[in-house]
């Protein structure tokens, strides 16, 4: 845990933001981890402009190349580029973690509010829910909707959401649980105004700094199981390509004969450094916004 | 305590209900069935087939008989595996998978506690960052990238490990580094986290002061509360573990009970698939009930 240094102390012109921001790049951890997302995101974004290769691209005069200057990564069972497919992927895989996290936020703020805010009985079952919830082994519901329900990437981003939520519904309910007992709480309600305006206007806002941290945990832990249903044949389908269901393709033309290194190595990378900063910039917002290091 | 542990058995059977019930109807109101894939049959013996395996009778019937047949334990036949019961299937299948989850539990938990010790002991050593860099990297790696990478290195190019099916200690040495990893990793870096806050206690320091040897009050004094959060982490490791493991025999073609659930899944083997997650299900939740247990044990004040 990080403790406040003198200069942060000093330093009373700043505002709670600024010197969240401070502490943060001032984590080397963070600023190396956060760099290589951005960077992954702009690429995302920008794919479709400086991608070397079509997507479609196929050649079968081509398969199996490995790293050559021509294809900086190979190519793969259909002669297609594997850095185009990469960077293809990188849009799916990202997707996937944001959207899915982003359910799991709406679905948790939703629940935990209504369940703090109101208390006493409604908070007493639906807490109770999701202890039981907590028992079920989802992943394994996860694998059932998508063989039943079709491998549709809509129904992926809220499978995986749904996953996720349970531990955030605890968080928000906590913050609430004493967030609701502040005079301004008090203040609102003194004025007039509405559960739901005090919910949404009042509490909401102040309680998404742990929400955030856990945010930023949640979307390697999506991306992962992303990774791991697509690995089953059970995630994003062709012709779009994930980074996981790029690596389990790899995975599935290898054998003790014939291995494809390039095919393993390079999507299941990227998979690797995405989580691993994303771990790390998740932990340093961990430590900066720590409840208990609340001196700011 | 044994009221508590009635109590929370009273819920595992609520907990099997619910996802017997939810699975049994998601199951069976989508369409496609389990003998879709054969060639159009006679009526008469399409009939029968349907008649064998009750599915010619109302959905609520064949709910109940299922639940009947469910509390005398009998999980039905398999669909797919025609002469072969689930109970069969899942018996043979589940000792495989035990014996992986269990090694891999055993090793993450001593590596991980061992090490997450010393770094926490020598922090900001070049231990202590080298070590935790590296969890980190066994934390964001997907089992099937590190499982392949092990796969490639030491079965193909090395040959040092047979490349995967079932036998003698030599096939379980990669599956079990690979299920173990990210637990290892995990759990170093929860026991690391947990000891530094111990030490800084007054209680440390009253022990130090007094003259005890510095190495007896870290693995007396000091271990007790620091190994808590990892305790409680079990219950949800076991679970992961037991996801886990369905990559895990995937990769190594491990006749395990993952394999079972997810090919039962896709093959549309109703009972295969409810049985393998009912009883996983169950694992789950009675290896929470013994975390939750062990941890009153370990740390009395919690009894209530």
């Amino acid at each position: 845990m990080e403790t406040l240094t003198d200069s942060d102390q000093a330093d009373n012109t700043l505002t709670v933001q600024e010197k969240i921001w401070a502490r943060l790049l001032g984590k080397r951890a963070v600023v190396i981890g956060g760099s290589i997302v951005a960077c992954f995101i702009i690429i995302a974004i920008l794919t479709p402009w400086i991608a070397p290769y079509s997507y479609e691209e196929q050649s079968l005069s081509r398969q199996y190349q490995p790293p050559s200057n021509e294809h900086l990564m190979g190519t793969d069972s259909k002669g297609r580029d594997l850095l185009t497919r990469i960077m293809y992927g990188s849009r799916i895989s990202l997707a996937v973690g944001f959207a899915a996290t982003s359910v799991s936020i709406l679905i948790g703020i939703a629940y935990g509010t209504i369940a703090g805010y109101f208390g006493g009985k409604i908070d007493n079952y639906m807490m109770r829910f999701v202890d039981i919830m907590y028992g079920i082994p989802f992943m394994f519901l996860v694998i059932l909707m998508m063989t039943i329900l079709g491998r549709n990437i809509y129904v992926l981003f809220v499978a995986l959401g749904a996953v996720q939520w349970l531990t955030m519904a605890r968080i928000v309910r906590g913050q609430t649980v004493t967030l609701k007992e502040r005079e301004f709480v008090e203040a609102a309600r003194a004025l007039g105004a509405s559960n739901f305006r005090i919910i949404t206007r009042h509490l909401i806002p102040n309680l998404m700094g742990p929400v955030i941290v856990f945010a930023t945990l949640t979307i390697p832990t999506v991306m992962l199981e992303e990774a791991f249903l697509s690995f089953l044949g059970l995630g994003v389908q062709p012709p779009m390509a994930s980074w996981g269901s790029l690596t389990a393709a790899g995975i599935a033309v290898t054998s003790p004969v014939k291995t494809y290194w390039w095919l393993i190595v390079f999507p299941g990378s990227a998979i690797a450094v995405t989580l691993f900063s994303l771990n790390f910039i998740g932990d340093g917002l961990r430590d900066v916004m720590d409840v208990r290091n609340n001196k700011l | 305590m044994i009221r508590y542990i009635i109590h929370r058995f009273a819920w595992l059977v609520i907990i099997l209900l619910i996802i017997s019930t939810v699975s049994f109807f998601i199951m069976r109101y989508t369409p496609g069935g389990p003998f879709d894939k054969e060639r159009s049959l006679p009526a008469a013996i399409e009939k029968n087939i349907q008649a064998k395996y009750d599915l010619d009778k109302p959905l609520f019937t064949q709910y109940f008989l299922y639940l009947r047949n469910l509390c005398k334990g009998d999980l039905g036949p398999s669909f797919k595996y025609r002469n072969r019961t689930v109970n069969e299937i899942i018996g043979g299948s589940f000792l495989v998978s035990a014996l992986l989850g269990g090694f891999a539990l055993i090793i993450a938990f001593d590596i991980g506690i061992t090490i997450g010790m010393i770094s926490a002991v020598k922090q900001n050593s070049a231990f202590d960052y080298l070590t935790m860099f590296i969890a980190m990297i066994g934390i964001s790696m997907p089992g099937f990238f590190l499982g392949m990478l092990l796969l490639i290195l030491f079965s193909f190019k090395i040959e040092l490990f047979p490349p995967g099916g079932w036998g003698g200690i030599s096939h379980i040495v990669l599956p079990v580094i690979t299920l173990a990893a990210p637990f290892t990793a995990y759990i170093a870096r929860l026991m690391r986290t947990s000891m530094l806050d111990v030490l800084k206690q007054n209680y440390i320091q009253t022990a130090i002061a007094k003259g005890l040897p510095y190495t007896r009050v870290i693995t007396n004094h000091a271990f007790k509360n620091a190994v808590l959060p990892v305790i409680s982490y079990m219950g949800p490791a076991a679970a992961s573990i037991l996801t886990g493991s369905v990559v895990v025999e995937k990769i190594f073609a491990i006749p395990g009970l993952g394999s079972h659930f997810v090919n039962g899944a896709l093959n549309r083997d109703y009972t295969l698939v409810m049985g393998t997650v009912l009883l996983y299900s169950t694992l789950l939740v009675i290896l929470n009930i013994v975390v939750d247990i062990l941890y009153m044990y370990l740390d009395p004040r919690v009894k209530q």
